[in-house]
């Protein structure tokens, strides 16, 4: 299953619903092109709903953290929303939840970008 | 398509992200054939498709003319898959940890690494040309959650 992005502005917060898989070649291009074409055009605070995300290979781990630098260089934000068990343990083993602010309520999660 | 009744059996396949899928479900169902709790069966099928991926994007770099080569076997005791590929050789040892604070920020290195994390054992074998990856997985261990 190729992976979808559905994105919406939420109080100045950029959301962007994310569902099927991030993987090489199934979706990373997608979520980069993505996040570079936002963070191009001025939005400095982006929320990653992984609701509906299966599955996250290590090409997919990469491109979220391509997405937080890139993000964060132009001197933004980006946290992710709503984990599945699979994805959260794959970012507790790679210990990239002490990179990640993780959320999992959506109206707390657009708060604390704290604008 | 493999019989995947038999105890062992092979694919030779092209170096594509078609191949990397079709490895990756075949484990995923070998697995899930074999009893292994889903969260296992998810450990399994990811270490897998990382292995393949090793296989086609850095071993044979996307090359037409290279095939990977996938085993799976079910002993009974335990699964075996073996992933090789034709390039030059991927060296195991030189992987750094991609938990390491200088590592974290870093996009890639840590297919090895979630190999490692998923499986009971990792051998790297050298091939003239190419390299062999062996994954085991115990069922043993499967069923204690290790």
């Amino acid at each position: 299953m190729s992976m979808k992005i559905h994105t919406r502005q939420v109080d100045g917060v950029a959301v962007l619903d994310l569902s099927g898989r991030i993987t090489l070649g199934e979706g990373s291009v997608q979520l980069r092109d993505t996040v570079r074409d936002l963070s191009s055009k001025g939005s400095r605070h982006i929320l990653l709903n992984l609701a509906e995300v299966s599955y996250i290979d290590s090409s997919g781990l990469g491109e979220l953290i391509s997405a937080f630098t890139t993000v964060r260089n132009q001197g933004g934000d980006l946290k992710l929303l709503k984990l599945t068990k699979n994805v959260q343990g794959l970012l507790q083993i790679t210990k990239l939840v002490t990179i990640f602010d993780i959320q999992d309520d959506e109206a707390a999660a657009i708060r604390s970008f704290g604008k | 398509m493999a019989d995947l009744s038999a105890d062992r059996f092979t694919y030779t396949l092209d170096s594509s992200l078609e191949s990397v899928n079709k490895v990756e479900h075949t484990a995923e169902e070998l697995a899930r054939k074999a009893g292994l709790d889903e969260n296992v069966v998810f450990q399994v099928a990811m270490a897998v498709r990382e292995a393949a991926v090793n296989a086609v994007l850095h071993g044979n770099a996307y090359d037409v003319q290279k095939k990977i080569t996938a085993s799976f076997e079910n002993t009974g005791a335990s699964l075996i898959i073996r992933i090789s590929d034709q390039g030059d050789g991927l060296c195991s040892s030189t992987a750094n940890d991609p938990r390491a604070p200088e590592n974290l920020l870093k996009g890639s290195g840590r297919g090895i690494f979630l190999i490692r994390s998923f499986m009971d054992e990792v051998h790297f074998k050298q091939l003239h040309p190419g390299t062999e990856l062996t994954l085991i997985k115990n069922f043993a261990s499967a069923q204690t959650g290790t």
